[in-house]
């Protein structure tokens, strides 16, 4: 049973209004029947020093991940889990989180891996939600354990693998990492410590858009029109482009996945979670340094 | 490993991922404020520069003696993680001399038995934490030395 979607004006422009909801929307609609709020956080410790009335905590490292084969669960793993908090296949599921829904961005993504139809993000994020003095507790909510069905995990249409990178060569990519990562000056966040990359730069060709450029100030997206600048003026994509986002583990660039897919309508837009640390890492595959694109390298792309 | 940071670290390991993580969680909430002269100075903390918890860290030691010291950290309250560590080696390490914070292993953050819950990234977090703290302090003792 899906919720109403939110009518607020400042989604109107967008490609799929319907992915997103205010934070007004979500606190008239917390006990409404058929919703489930799910707070994924970078900080693993967030939820439990407050959270939204009645969200249930998902933690995309120990939990929509598979440890050993550095995958997300399959769809067994993905039933139980939907199970355990609550989830039905029909509930309309809203993620928020830290950090202007950096890591939400990515459990939303892993949930539509999973074709989980009623997906959305509230706008802002964790952050909004407090700075606006919205009611916080540490009380954890009595999940009712609900049946999911067991769903095979399709990765063939918002998901890209290394062989599909080298194969996408002429074709635009974003890189969603810093400006310091790009050029190859460090392989890591910045102030984040070393993650192991052997290699700096990136892919070549791939155009630098850093993915804090799609959040405003208060961590909400920009407007249609800002983000077209950005993407369609600054990054050269043109509608109907088949792009590959990217950035250190896949967690960024699912944040700028969900801008071009549901917000400026892009139907084609895959999101390579190896991302750096496995690129950065591969035997004979090319990168470039600097903050120059780089041309496409010979004897790849399609 | 010094007797008060070795106990925490027992603490740690005699219980069960979920209760360390309430009890990283406490921590986080048990760091003491920073004192007004340096709460008074915001030129000191690390800035952000993207997305990372800004923590701000200041060591003192005695100038003389065993040069005791004394540990100043300040971060965020929606940077708990970051917090709870920062807490855990204020108690486990405040006070002691100079000699006994630096014999502490390099290691000793994967023996809090948070290695399948934290990111790599953020045990590496943790042990840079340690490394700054045992950099400043050889630095401090050295300058008090000279």
């Amino acid at each position: 049973m899906s919720l109403p979607i939110d009518s607020n004006p400042s989604f109107a422009d967008y490609a799929h209004p319907e992915r997103l909801v205010s934070t007004d929307w979500l606190a008239a609609n917390l006990s409404t029947a058929g919703l489930v709020v799910l707070e994924s956080n970078e900080d693993i410790l967030l939820y439990n020093t407050g959270h939204i009335p009645g969200a249930v905590k998902v933690d995309w490292h120990t939990e929509l991940n598979d440890e050993d084969t550095r995958d997300y669960v399959d769809g067994a793993g993905f039933a139980a889990l939907m199970a355990a908090k609550g989830i039905s296949r029909d509930s309309t599921v809203v993620i928020y989180g830290d950090k202007s829904n950096w890591w939400a961005s990515y459990a939303l993504w892993v949930f539509t891996l999973f074709g989980h139809e009623d997906v959305r993000l509230l706008d802002g994020g964790r952050d909004k939600w407090i700075a606006e003095g919205r009611e916080l507790t540490r009380e954890k909510p009595v999940v009712a354990t609900t049946s999911y069905p067991v769903i095979e995990r399709d990765d063939s249409v918002i998901r890209a693998f290394m062989p599909e990178v080298l194969g996408h060569f002429g074709k635009p990519m974003i890189d969603v990492r810093s400006p310091e990562e790009y050029s190859g000056e460090r392989t890591h966040m910045p102030a984040y410590p070393e993650e192991g990359t052997l290699r700096g730069g990136h892919i070549p060709s791939a155009a630098s858009v850093p993915w804090a450029k799609a959040a405003a100030e208060d961590g909400t997206f920009k407007s249609r029109k800002e983000l077209e600048a950005i993407y369609l003026g600054e990054a050269g994509l043109a509608a109907g482009d088949d792009i590959i986002t990217y950035c250190r583990i896949g967690e960024r660039s699912s944040h700028t996945w969900f801008a071009l897919q549901f917000l400026l309508g892009f139907e084609n837009v895959r999101n390579y979670d190896g991302s750096w640390t496995e690129w950065g890492n591969a035997v004979r595959v090319p990168i470039v340094k600097g903050s120059e694109p780089g041309a496409v390298p010979a004897g790849f792309g399609a | 490993m010094p007797q008060a940071l070795a106990e925490i670290v027992e603490d740690f390991q005699s219980v069960t991922e979920p209760e360390r993580l309430e009890m990283l969680l406490d921590f986080s909430e048990e760091l003491p404020e920073l004192p007004a002269r340096l709460a008074e100075h915001p030129d000191l903390l690390e800035r952000v520069v993207e997305c990372q918890t800004p923590l701000f860290l200041n060591i003192e030691v005695e100038p003389a003696g065993e040069h005791k010291v004394s540990l100043f950290f300040s971060a965020p309250p929606e940077a708990p993680t970051t917090r709870g560590f920062a807490s855990v080696l204020h108690q486990g390490l405040d006070g002691l001399p100079a000699a006994a914070v630096l014999a502490v292993p390099d290691d000793m953050p994967n023996l809090l038995g948070l290695t399948r819950a934290l990111t790599p990234l953020r045990l590496r977090g943790m042990t840079a934490m340690l490394a700054r703290i045992k950099r400043q302090v050889s630095e401090r003792v050295a300058a008090a030395g000279s």
